[in-house]
């Protein structure tokens, strides 16, 4: 399972900002559904496949995010084609690749730490609402985290089923899976209250703002 | 919402995910029917309406980012976008209809009634949402877009069950959602 | 100094710790019992993962029910299952973890990472998955996280309990080189043997409380 999906490279756009690259790939998918030109779409598709190389990432990768997607993208063109004409089953083909390539292009230049970051800077104007920055960055990189850790213990299962001539049992997979992966839960959340972390940080602005002001004497006592 | 809340949501957008690496099953008709959106109803059926439409909202967030989770390896605001995108957003209220229900009928939870909630869910609610989507995409009628849909509640039944089954072995073993007074 | 005072703890209808007082401030103190004695719950109740149901819990003169960051900052705490302590996907992120929910500024976050990977032989694996790192590494990343905290006192709850041989020795050898105090909850006696003070439980009671080699023997005994 590609979760980790982030490829390391000193590369200009892996330095970019995560806000910016996000901001870019809304703006540029905004656009890319409403241009109609198929001349235009395949320049898109051009500059986006450009990118690959100016991020050092292999032309490999960007084929490997595009296989996917391969046979939606037939089945629309086959409408396209039926429908309207060729030039429309181009384009549906263009823009879906120039899309799904650019979103796959941030996801491999941007640690999921740093994309998180950037979500959470983006929704603290909603603090006030009783949203916390702090608990949606936090919530996001559990998720990915827990994602390995359920493949492992789908293994673990499988395996003991297998002892007992269980493994293609659904329910005998998923039940014992169910409850392990809620305790496991249970104990992350502990482990994560016992470093530290505080569930009600910034509930409210006027809280960050106490607490902005409280910062340089809680450094003073470390 | 405590810090183990914040896991359990986080938990179950991750099963999305997980569930997406199960091979989807064909229908004789020839309908695929994915493993995927028996998430929706866990989440609802087993952490109940806050926690579990928020679980189903996360994950749909990190699909929308561009993190490969969906069936078949697809991710990324293109697809969220796209014709189907209505039905994955769906999957939001449907996760929140659910648990909605299933805190309402806690106490006297049965087979039979666990079960009509999760249809209700699935096919209902989502639909509601799944079918008025690919119609305005697509730019084709309401009745046009409903009736190829049917083709899917077959298996939508299919999964509510095993969901079903899932979720009241784990309320036995493992309750998450408090008993009502 | 961590002070028990008069804890009961009860879940449910079940007591799991009853009327317990006690005062921890040796360097090295282990906590032996059976499973079910009430050590894991006593364990969680020195950094306030716990509150007692009743009496009072104090690190140092503060209560953990009523300022429980401080409390925390003090003392740290080592789960069994490392998988279920690293909450971030990648290395170095689980180690700022912390540092970030103390509120430290950015360049003392990276300053005091930077070292804990090189402290800690993290440094090659610092944008490694964790879920990729082998049993040992995934044990080492979950106490340099803790320990990156600065924390004076570390819990460990079952330190050994899932690990292989050569794992074993090598976190015990790690507890045994720590600076800071060190509270270990364990079934594995070969571990505790060096420590100041072992506190044996028994349905949710302290039954014996003294040095290991008068405390270890008449607990094996008591445990038949």
């Amino acid at each position: 399972m590609s979760v980790g999906v982030y490829v390391h490279a000193d590369s200009v756009v892996h330095r970019l900002s995560p806000g910016i690259k996000l901001a870019a790939l809304f703006g540029f998918s905004t656009l890319i559904v409403l241009v109609r030109d198929v001349v235009a779409l395949a320049v898109a598709l051009g500059l986006v496949l450009m990118l690959f190389p100016l991020a050092r990432l292999p032309l490999s990768l960007a084929w490997r995010q595009w296989r996917p997607i391969l046979v939606v993208m037939a089945i629309l063109a086959a409408v396209q084609l039926f429908y309207s004409d060729w030039v429309g089953a181009v384009s549906v083909v263009l823009r879906l690749s120039a899309l799904v390539l650019l979103a796959a292009l941030v996801s491999l230049t941007t640690k999921a730490s740093d994309m998180i970051e950037a979500i959470s800077r983006a929704v603290r104007p909603l603090a006030y609402l009783g949203i916390s920055p702090t608990r949606i960055g936090l919530v996001i990189s559990l998720a990915l985290r827990f994602i390995p850790l359920i493949a492992e213990q789908l293994e673990e299962v499988k395996e003991a089923q297998r002892a007992r001539g269980l493994e293609r049992n659904v329910l005998a997979l998923t039940i014992p899976l169910m409850v392990r992966v809620l305790k496991m839960a249970t104990e992350i959340g502990d482990a994560i209250e016992a470093r530290s972390f505080d569930p009600d940080d910034a509930r409210r602005l006027s809280d960050l703002w106490r607490r902005r002001s409280e910062q340089p004497s809680e450094r003073n006592d470390h | 919402m405590s810090t183990r809340d914040l896991a359990y949501i986080a938990l179950f957008a991750a099963i999305m995910a997980a569930l997406a690496i199960f091979p989807p099953l064909m229908l004789p008709i020839g309908v695929p029917i994915t493993a995927q959106s028996m998430g929706p109803m866990l989440a609802g059926l087993i952490l109940g309406a806050r926690r579990g439409g928020l679980s189903i909202l996360l994950f749909v967030v990190l699909v929308a980012i561009g993190l490969p989770l969906l069936a078949g390896g697809r991710g990324g605001l293109g697809i969220v976008m796209g014709p189907t995108g209505g039905f994955i957003i769906g999957w939001i209220p449907a996760a929140f209809a659910i648990g909605w229900l299933t805190e309402r009928f806690w106490n006297g939870l049965n087979p039979i009634n666990a079960f009509l909630i999760a249809v209700f869910g699935s096919v209902v609610v989502s639909y509601a949402v799944g079918i008025p989507w690919t119609a305005a995409v697509a730019g084709i009628g309401l009745d046009q877009a409903f009736w190829p849909m049917l083709a899917f509640v077959p298996g939508d039944c299919l999964k509510a069950a095993v969901a079903v089954v899932v979720a009241l072995t784990v309320k036995r073993a493992y309750p998450l959602i408090p008993a009502r007074s | 100094m961590i002070e028990i005072r008069s804890v009961t703890q009860i879940f449910g209808e079940r007591t799991v710790l009853s009327d317990v007082s006690v005062s921890l401030d040796e360097r090295r103190i282990a906590i032996v019992g059976s499973n079910g004695s009430g050590k894991s719950t006593f364990a969680r109740l020195l950094n306030g993962l716990l509150l007692p149901s009743r009496g009072e819990v104090l690190v140092d003169g503060m209560s953990t029910a009523k300022d429980s960051k401080a409390v925390r900052r003090r003392v740290g705490f080592v789960f069994q299952n490392p998988d279920n302590q690293i909450v971030f996907p990648l290395v170095e992120e689980d180690l700022a973890f912390g540092l970030k929910n103390l509120k430290l500024p950015a360049e003392e976050v990276r300053a005091r990472v930077e070292a804990a990977l090189v402290q800690y032989g993290l440094a090659e694996l610092r944008t490694h998955p964790a879920h990729l790192l082998s049993g040992g590494q995934k044990q080492m990343l979950a106490l340099a996280s803790v320990l990156v905290m600065a924390p004076e006192i570390i819990v460990f709850d079952e330190p050994t309990t899932a690990l292989d041989h050569r794992n074993k020795r090598m976190i015990a050898d790690f507890i045994r080189g720590l600076k800071q105090r060190a509270i270990v909850v364990s079934h594995d006696l070969d571990l505790l043997r060096d420590f100041d003070r072992v506190l044996a439980f028994e349905a949710g009671r302290i039954v014996l409380d003294g040095a290991p080699e008068t405390v270890l023997p008449r607990y094996l005994e008591m445990m038949g």
